[in-house]
């Protein structure tokens, strides 16, 4: 069972969210969000085991190039060009869709491999915790999140920590879902961007609650949309600086009385009524 | 000899689009006949790499110089490779800056400006 926690704007608390629900229900806990992974800092695994992610790129035999262009045409991500006496590949812009070969008519284009990140494993308890990094300066997430989400543990529940957004990371994300969480704030942003994540839940046919989080009781903010759409609030978690506090130490809040309850209580309303 | 300019509109009184790979036309001036054509630039649209699109289409013409602005990383040294000199002109008419490029009044860009990659 996995469980993909996302949120549309960025720093609602997706991460905060994640860890916390990840040590309470016992379940493995995967970042998602390759470009900034933050879990782990909370999390703190061990016997870390480290793997590299490689893509593919054109390699381009200049003895059987006849300059023809062909490859430069095919390639839809402007990663190839042709020069004045060869053809220049981009590698960062090299989406190893395979087009360039198909279209060679001299097979001047073989493939070399490309490091474009890592993949983490550790443990924590019995815990299993993973996470993908993009290196820094690479534009394409994908192929880290692909390689990450191929290998995750098939029993148990696996918290999935999503990047923030909507586009291409968090829609690979969700193709590995059975069911989402999605994290807010009352805010005018954070309203804009959760109407794009539960339309996108909706579009792919995911069972989600919502959480809101920096909830206040004075700001009502989010009730209209919530009673419009019917969306079933999992729980709000308070707007404190303790909590950033906390969180800038890098612990949980389980280690706070307060907030160990109300998690509890999220813990309770997911397994009653998302699960 | 063609040079090309990054052009906010389709002919020489509409100013220089300062931006390179996502300028809307080019214009290809002939400077042996005083004669220009308007292209459209297909980085413009382009999901990525705009610039290179951009450089790529101007390389296919045999243009000798461009006159832009902000020319992006992959763009400047793949006109560079090409041996495309590379011009800096503020936004005023084309008109202008085509007779600034004949009396050798523009500056030569000789570095990229910043990436300004938006990924894909």
């Amino acid at each position: 069972m996995n469980i993909v926690i996302l949120s549309g704007k960025g720093g609602t608390g997706k991460t905060t969210i994640s860890t916390n629900l990840a040590l309470l229900m016992k379940a493995n806990y995967i970042d998602c969000d390759v470009e900034e992974p933050n879990g782990f800092i909370f999390l703190k695994p061990e016997k870390t085991q480290v793997k590299d992610v490689q893509v593919e790129v054109p390699d381009i035999d200049k003895g059987k190039c006849t300059l023809c262009g062909d490859c430069v045409k095919a390639c839809k991500f402007n990663a190839l060009a042709r020069g004045k006496d060869k053809i220049i590949l981009f590698d960062k812009l090299c989406h190893s869709c395979g087009a360039c070969g198909l279209a060679c008519p001299t097979g001047a284009v073989a493939y070399r491999k490309r490091i474009t990140g890592i993949i983490e494993e550790g443990i924590k308890g019995n815990m299993v915790l993973k996470r993908g990094i993009l290196n820094i300066g690479e534009p394409i997430a994908v192929p880290i999140l692909k390689e990450l989400l191929s290998d995750i543990p098939q029993n148990g529940i696996n918290i999935l920590d999503s990047p923030p957004g909507t586009s291409c990371n968090v829609v690979n994300t969700l193709h590995y879902a059975d069911r989402a969480i999605l994290v807010t704030e009352p805010t005018a942003f954070g309203l804009h961007d959760l109407k794009m994540a539960v339309e996108l839940v909706k579009t792919l046919h995911i069972p989600f609650g919502l959480i809101i989080n920096k909830y206040d009781e004075k700001n009502q903010y989010l009730n209209k949309y919530i009673d419009e759409e019917n969306i079933n609030l999992l729980g709000h978690i308070p707007y404190k600086r303790e909590i950033a506090e906390s969180y800038s130490k890098g612990e949980t809040l389980l280690d706070h009385e307060e907030y160990k309850t109300t998690f509890l209580y999220i813990k309770e309303k997911i397994e009653e009524e998302l699960l | 000899m063609k040079i090309a300019l990054s052009a906010s509109g389709k002919d020489l009184d509409n100013n220089l689009d300062l931006r390179f790979g996502r300028s809307p036309y080019f214009i290809i001036y002939d400077l042996d006949t005083d004669q220009f054509n308007i292209m459209e630039n297909r980085g413009e649209s382009s999901g990525g790499g705009a610039g290179i699109a951009a450089a790529q289409q101007l390389i296919d013409e045999s243009v000798e110089a461009v006159i832009s602005s902000n020319i992006g990383p992959n763009a400047f040294n793949l006109l560079q490779s090409s041996d495309i000199k590379m011009y800096k002109g503020n936004s005023i008419p084309c008109k202008l800056l085509v007779e600034m490029y004949k009396e050798g009044k523009l500056q030569e860009i000789k570095e990229s400006g910043p990436s300004r990659k938006g990924g894909f």
